[in-house]
């Protein structure tokens, strides 16, 4: 299997608190990944390293072959990873079809000449930009809200959008933060079968999730980290059965 | 949604080719250099509506590009350097010089938000004006205090425009034909505005403003993005500022102090931040009520009490105040805010 995220030995901090120790993992192309841990076990500050929001203190990432350079979130995108937040992040004031549009930014040329001249190509890009914007929120089934203000979303609605804008970017790497945070059973479910579909469609996906059930039903591979360093990285029921995943989950026996 | 747009476009256009002949008519020239200052205004809230409204960037200093275009034009033509340069020349080169500044103010900022920001650009502002204030010594560049005077004025087709000309049986005053000047260079910056808005530009602008770490994640390079905005912006006010030396044929630093700047601000605020039709409607309602009430407020008082109880000067900065409260307290995102809510009807 073809290895498509390497992380090694990444290192964060926050003054005394060491967010993330020495993290190494490898996710393969193709495979739905899963992040598991307690609260504050340094998940989503992994995210963060990786898509480049926070600078981090060591180690390195390389994506599909290549060093990733960590210092501009933008410049991740470009090389292929998109990612969604844990408490949703849309532009609220702009319709879910412009949000998907603002996706498609580093996909798209257009500069303030081409704006303002509207010239064949811009017109072009533009019409494209839109039709792709409607496949996606379609992909996704929103398509029905495409004009609404994204804040007026319902929650789960809101959820697929940012996934919408995401796939946007064209990525080879999706990283989802808690997509299932706050979703009830029926919610959930669908939100199984559209990360299924993406995965069909060829896209890596790497999840952060509490949802065990989700995680189990899904994942093919699942790694946990406790007080910022990974502590296992194996196959869904290996995790489950393993002693120190338990006890950090529910502590040591006395 | 209009089903004829072509009518609406017509009125306007016929009633802002006839504004100044009738204020002119009816209420003197002093009216219709009201209107041109309107015109000059509208263009600095739309210049600045690209940094506040659709970027989000709170810019308190946004007079100091006004004062670049203006100090531009004024040396450049004028006596007092002994450079006599063609407008379609300094005009542009004006824009380019407010736009550089512009990414020099962005770039040292661009890690700053909301208050922050605002301390900054304020601070900015301040910088310029008390640079052309005493960039008199050892070299004098911009006279100083006194301000540059005998600029030349705005020569069109080798006619300039304070000299007046007789049409179709009407003569069309300097601050008349300035007035047209003015009108189709704005309507020429709100073209440009319209366009960017609904652009891949514009959206990465409002995309920042909505969610800067979101907007990141979406691929977009913030800072080139906010560097944009504020040259863009900037540009504008070096227009107007231009505009502004030519057609007063002087300068000096007082005007472009603080309040200037809050000024504008309040004028894209109150009318409507991010949306284009509200930021003109502030501009005008801002530029015209003060002198409504400055030349209004006499009259008023001796037709009621028969004498002037309040000085009409203080009661001008009063009823503007409270003016701004209550469109602040009623409509608190702004006269002509943008009709989100009509695109969901209109489904």
């Amino acid at each position: 299997m073809k290895v498509l995220l390497e992380a090694g030995k990444v290192s964060k901090r926050f003054g005394g608190v060491q967010a993330l120790k020495d993290v190494s993992l490898t996710i393969n192309s193709g495979e739905i990944y899963g992040l598991i841990g307690p609260n504050g076990a340094g998940k989503t500050t992994f995210f963060n390293v990786l898509t480049g929001l926070y600078p981090r203190d060591g180690g390195e990432i390389r994506f599909a072959g290549e060093l990733l350079h960590l210092a501009n979130p933008h410049e991740v995108a470009r090389a292929g990873i998109a990612r969604t937040f844990q408490n949703i992040r849309l532009f609220g004031n702009m319709t879910a079809r412009e949000n998907v549009m603002v996706g498609r930014h580093l996909r798209t040329r257009a500069g303030v000449v081409g704006a303002v001249l509207r010239d064949r190509a811009t017109r072009d890009e533009e019409t494209a930009l839109r039709r792709r914007a409607d496949e996606l929120l379609r992909y996704v089934g929103i398509e029905h809200r495409a004009d609404d203000i994204a804040r007026h979303l319902a929650y789960g609605d809101q959820r697929r959008l940012e996934i919408a804008r995401a796939l946007a970017t064209e990525p080879k790497l999706l990283a989802l933060d808690e997509p299932a945070a706050g979703m009830n059973a029926t919610e959930t479910a669908a939100l199984k079968s559209l990360i299924e579909g993406l995965r069909a469609d060829g896209l890596t996906v790497l999840l952060i999730e509490h949802d065990v059930r989700l995680v189990m039903g899904l994942c093919d591979r699942v790694a946990v980290l406790d007080y910022g360093e990974k502590i296992a990285e194996d196959v869904p029921a290996a995790v489950q059965a393993n002693r120190q995943v338990i006890e950090a989950y529910l502590g040591s026996p006395a | 949604m209009p089903r004829k747009p072509w009518l609406g476009v017509t009125l306007v256009a016929v009633a802002l080719v006839l504004a100044p002949i009738v204020v002119g008519a009816s209420l003197g020239n002093a009216w219709v250099r009201v209107l041109d200052f309107a015109a000059l205004y509208v263009m600095l809230a739309l210049g600045l509506n690209i940094v506040v409204g659709f970027a989000g960037l709170l810019d308190l200093g946004y007079i100091a590009f006004y004062a670049v275009g203006a100090y531009l034009y004024a040396l450049l033509a004028s006596p007092h350097l002994g450079l006599h340069w063609p407008v379609w020349a300094v005009l542009p080169l004006g824009a380019l010089v407010a736009g550089v500044f512009g990414v020099l103010l962005g770039a040292p900022t661009l890690r700053l938000r909301g208050d922050y920001l605002a301390i900054v650009t304020l601070g900015f502002g301040e910088i310029i004006r008390i640079f052309l204030n005493n960039l008199n010594a050892p070299i004098n560049i911009t006279n100083g205090p006194k301000g540059i005077a005998r600029i030349d004025p705005i020569t069109l087709f080798g006619h300039p425009l304070s000299k007046p000309i007789d049409f179709l049986g009407i003569t069309f005053s300097g601050v008349m034909l300035y007035y047209y000047l003015f009108v189709v260079l704005a309507l020429g910056i709100v073209f440009v505005g319209i366009r960017l808005q609904d652009s891949r530009i514009g959206r990465a602008w409002v995309a920042i403003r909505e969610d800067e770490v979101a907007a990141k994640a979406c691929g977009i390079n913030t800072r080139n993005i906010k560097l944009l905005a504020f040259a863009m912006g900037a540009s504008f006010g070096g227009i107007s500022g231009g505009l502004f030396a030519g057609f007063q044929e002087f300068v000096s630093p007082e005007s472009f102090g603080l309040l200037e700047s809050v000024m504008v601000l309040c004028m894209v605020v109150l009318g409507g931040m991010g949306h284009i039709p509200g930021v003109i409607l502030g501009g005008v309602l801002l530029s015209i009520l003060p002198e409504a009430f400055r030349h209004g407020a006499a009259p008023l008082q001796h037709a009621l009490f028969g004498k002037v109880v309040l000085d009409p000067e203080a009661l001008r900065m009063l009823l503007f105040g409270l003016a701004l409260i209550a469109v602040m307290l009623y409509r608190p995102a702004g006269l002509w805010p943008e009709p989100r809510h009509r695109r969901e009807l209109a489904k």
